[in-house]
């Protein structure tokens, strides 16, 4: 939105002790809060004067509640003065750059003349101050006086030391006070503010408000760690004021100034460094004010950039594959709190007299009712019946949510726009919010405790702006890259893979059991096969069921191997996928038809031409067909599926034996010097280089050996080739050899000198010695293979952990700066203030959200379209 | 730094230095017509750039700017001349 009014300037600037006296109501010189019968003390810190926070009383300065009185100021007339720690560094400069008797700026009268010439009307004219003080500084002597200077040094936390002698905040006090006014501006200061104000003679005390005590159900009253500190403040203060008053040593009265300026220091903030922080009796660190405004829960990161909401619920997830992928179920216990404003018009009178009536005890029921003059019912207390009589358009209802209602799902961290889509409610038993799987991508979510959050929109246009803008089905499409991120996931993939293989033949009841669960009609087409008597189904028939009758389609599936010669429609893998006339004829369902993330040509062509409707109809039948399919078939998967043969296990063996043997020569052409250098390396580097590359090399080796033996016939190689879940590398690792470890790109050398462990000799090169684990993990890793697995696998843990560290900062900078960027009508890219950034969005104007896979127009599919006919 | 360097050195040559080109007044208010804009709603360059001192940019003029565009082809985009 487009500010009404621009703020041009805000300005900071420092209280004078009068100021503060004329702020404040009262002085405040008890360190007492409350007398024996809980009243508030006259002139303590709880002084009714200060405001009032509990229900009932009245605030004896403006005679109003807690809810209408914003709190007074009141003030301490502080003994002896003490140093505003966030001001050091300024009186520390300021100290530095003028005269010590005459107090003025260290400058000659010319330079002085020149640099404000100089700063005249300038934007930024603190730059020249800065210049100013640096000359300033170095003056040994005041040219106006003739004084001598002496050096003046800063002890951290707030001692100031000239010369041998320490300067008492008292002696800074009449030095910042001979400060001229005219010099200020060379010294960096705004000339309203004189500097002697960074010394405290008195001290602000805010209103109660600002820091409530809380009375607990024991009736012990517990104080605000603010009041905690001011307490301290005025008991030190007083003791300071009666020590000095009975003239007590000066040594005394310096340890209780020392200690009088701590408090207040610590009252500012209670993170300084060269400071204990001051504690609570409990040994918990105060909370002052500084720390209030800092950090994610500070008052701008926790209170106004962010803050807690209504109408919201938290719950633990778990998957419901029965759910329609743009529905959230929502447990009934959580329902019967969560409320939409629901307005009463001639159309739902009848339904919503009913609701009233049923009320907060009756699970559909309501739990307010406002009338047009806007007054509040509680329905706990209302007459209901009365109430729901007296119901008429124009009445507005908060009733319960049910199912149908729209509602905004989440879960951080949120990043990016996925993260908080529009769902429908589904209300049912149960104490978690579930949803469906074909969106736990888009969340990064899983079931292992995992907690989401849901907001209730409460008025018309935000249901119908979160319908539109931000409802699951319009995010099928990434704005990333402009293909499908919402589709099938594992077990859908699998089920299809299963369902849609030649073998598959199933009767009449196991057809009609499919299509039921996957939740269609269902009608059969022909039965492919009919053998005595029975007839029998193909899951390919099945599953086209589900295709729009015009579909046609031709591409090659995950499982395809690559051959040299693409034997094309008799491919006897089913790896070449012929759809004609929404008739899957050829090959098999797998990740490329319908897998988020992946090639998907099915899903994505469902989505582009089809539209979301269709396409969404689709992945809701398609996915609980095939989880259907997989039931019914039966899919399961255990460690003995990566077992191999007894003699490929010792192929494999002599394999490694092999490269180990390789490994070995290649050390020894080393230490003959006989080894040829790459270009560019050194001779160790080569010798690295062409020992990593055998010990590679041996572990694809070792990995295609086994995968002889592991066919398609195997559940663990199905999820691995059909894209649903694992990889054939994890297969090999388990059932061959799990291979080199490694730390920073390298073969693990770090430990003791020369070696990893105790177990090597020194400047071993080998194999074993370097983290070659040639077991798998089925077999085992031995000890010291082990040990190299975990020293790689740290690697992996300590890169995640600083991975999403520095990602999750440099995202929250980009927010930050980009923010207020925006597409304007005529295509151009402005900020808030409508200066252009780009002059046409990403420099085509095209929304990567609609383009196809990042391409404006696909012209082949064009072609295609015009022409007419699907297959090649 | 010296004036002398970039007397002798043009970076209008180098590869990845696109074309600037200086709008007439009336491309430029044509251009301002076009966006909408106050010249200051413009991206801007200071006239100390060593483009900007290459094509002989003043304070108010606007320039052009062809851009290779990895997603367009070809880009134009116009900066406001600024002291500096």
């Amino acid at each position: 939105m487009r500010p009404q009014r621009v703020i041009e300037s805000i300005r900071f600037s420092l209280l004078s002790p009068d100021e503060i006296r004329k702020m404040s109501v009262t002085s405040v010189v008890t360190a007492d809060t409350y007398d024996e019968d809980g009243f508030p003390i006259e002139r303590g810190l709880m002084d009714r004067r200060l405001g009032v926070v509990e229900p009932g009383l009245t605030c004896r300065t403006c005679g109003g509640g807690p809810k209408d009185c914003p709190g007074h100021f009141g003030h301490i007339e502080l003994a002896r003065p003490v140093i505003h720690v966030n001001y050091v560094e300024t009186i520390f400069e300021l100290l530095q750059s003028t005269c010590r008797k005459c107090g003025r700026i260290l400058l000659k009268e010319e330079e002085r003349e020149r640099l404000l010439q100089e700063m005249e009307g300038k934007e930024e004219w603190w730059k020249v101050s800065e210049k100013a003080v640096q000359t300033a500084k170095g003056r040994q002597e005041c040219p106006h006086c003739g004084e001598e200077q002496e050096e003046v040094k800063f002890e951290k936390p707030f001692t100031f030391m000239e010369g041998k002698g320490r300067l008492t905040p008292s002696d800074i006090r009449t030095r910042l006070e001979r400060i001229r006014t005219e010099d200020l501006r060379l010294l960096g200061l705004d000339p309203s503010v004189r500097p002697e104000w960074m010394v405290l003679q008195v001290l602000l005390v805010p209103p109660v408000t600002v820091r409530p005590s809380i009375t607990l159900e024991t009736g012990v009253r517990s104080e605000d760690d603010l009041t905690h500190k001011l307490v301290d403040i005025i008991r030190i203060n007083q003791r300071l004021a009666e020590n000095m008053e009975a003239g007590a040593p000066h040594l005394i009265v310096e340890d209780l100034w020392e200690l009088l300026q701590y408090h207040v220091a610590t009252y500012f903030s209670n993170e300084i460094s060269g400071v204990p922080p001051a504690r609570h009796r409990s040994g918990r660190v105060l909370r002052t004010l500084g720390q209030r405004l800092k950090g994610k829960e500070g008052r701008f990161r926790g209170n106004l950039s962010g803050k807690r909401v209504d109408f919201s619920a938290r719950a633990v997830i778990s998957p419901d594959p029965c759910l329609k992928f743009d529905e959230v179920g929502v447990p009934e216990y959580v329902a019967r709190v969560l409320t939409v404003r629901s307005r009463v018009t001639s159309f739902n009178l009848e339904e919503m007299r009913e609701l009233v009536r049923r009320g907060t005890e009756q699970y559909p029921g309501a739990q307010w009712v406002i009338s047009p003059d806007g007054k509040r019912y509680d329905l706990r207390y209302a007459d209901r019946e009365e109430l729901a009589q007296k119901l008429e358009p124009g009445y507005v209802v908060e009733r319960n949510l049910r199912d149908g209602d729209i509602v905004l799902f989440n879960r951080q961290p949120s990043l990016h726009r996925m993260s908080i889509m529009a769902h429908r409610v589904r209300v049912m038993p149960g104490h978690t919010f579930r949803l469906n799987l074909c969106v736990c991508p888009l969340y990064n979510a899983d079931f292992d405790g995992d907690e989401m959050n849901l907001h209730v929109p409460q008025s018309e246009e935000a249901q119908v702006e979160a319908m539109i803008l931000m409802a699951v089905q319009n995010q099928i499409i990434s704005p990333r890259f402009g293909g499908p991120i919402i589709g099938g996931i594992q077990d859908h993939i699998t089920g299809a893979y299963l369902l849609t293989r030649k073998e598959t033949l199933l009767d009449r009841e196991k057809a009609c059991q499919l299509l039921m669960q996957a939740g269609v009609e269902p009608v059969l087409p022909e039965p492919a096969v009919v053998r005595e008597g029975v007839e029998y189904w193909t899951g390919k028939q099945l599953f086209s069921v589900l295709l729009p009758k015009d579909l046609n389609l031709t591409y090659r599936a995950k499982i395809c191997e690559g051959c040299s010669r693409c034997k094309e429609e008799e491919c006897e893998k089913e790896a070449y996928v012929v759809i004609e006339n929404g008739e899957l004829k050829r090959g098999v369902i797998d990740a490329h038809a319908y897998k988020a993330l992946d090639k998907c040509e099915l899903w994505d062509r469902m989505v582009k031409e089809y539209g979301v409707e269709r396409a969404s109809e689709f992945l809701n039948h398609v996915t609980r067909l095939s989880i259907a399919a997989a039931e019914m078939l039966g899919f399961t998967t255990s460690i003995d599926d990566e077992d191999i043969p007894r003699i490929a296990k010792e192929r494999i063996e002599e394999k490694i034996e092999d490269a180990k043997k390789k490994v070995r020569e290649l050390i020894e052409a080393y230490n003959r010097e006989e080894l040829e250098p790459l270009p560019g390396r050194s001779l160790r580097e080569t010798l690295e280089m062409r020992i990593m590359e055998a010990l590679a090399e041996v572990r694809d080796r070792a990995g295609q050996v086994a995968e002889k033996h592991l066919t398609l016939s195997n559940p663990a190689v199905i999820m691995a080739r059909t894209g649903a879940r694992g990889s054939m590398l994890n297969l090999t690792q388990m059932a061959a050899c799990v291979g080199q470890q490694s730390v920073r790109g390298e073969r693990l050398n770090r430990g003791y000198v020369g070696r990893v462990l105790i177990h090597f000799k020194s400047e071993d090169l080998g194999a074993e010695a370097r983290g070659f684990v040639s077991s798998s993990y089925k077999d085992g890793l031995k000890p010291l293979e082990f040990f190299f697995h975990a020293a790689g696998g740290r690697e992996g843990l300590v890169d995640t952990a600083v991975r999403t560290a520095q990602s999750g900062y440099m995202q929250r900078r980009l927010i930050n700066a980009l923010q207020d960027l925006h597409v304007e009508y005529d295509g151009t890219v402005r900020d808030d203030r409508g200066v252009i950034v780009q002059f046409l969005y990403g420099e085509d104007g095209a929304d990567p959200m609609r383009t196809d896979n990042g391409k404006a127009v696909r012209v082949d599919r064009l072609v295609e379209k015009i022409i007419g006919g699907g297959a090649k | 730094m010296g004036g002398r360097m970039s007397e002798e050195l043009d970076p209008r040559g180098h590869v990845l230095v696109p074309e600037h080109r200086v709008l007439s007044k009336e491309e430029g208010e044509e251009v301002l017509r076009r966006y909408r804009v106050k010249p200051h709603q413009l991206p801007l360059i200071k006239s100390s750039d060593p483009v900007a001192r290459a094509i002989g940019a003043k304070p108010g003029d606007i320039v052009e700017i062809k851009r290779e565009s990895f997603t367009a082809g070809r880009a134009l985009a116009y900066r406001y001349v600024v002291e500096g």
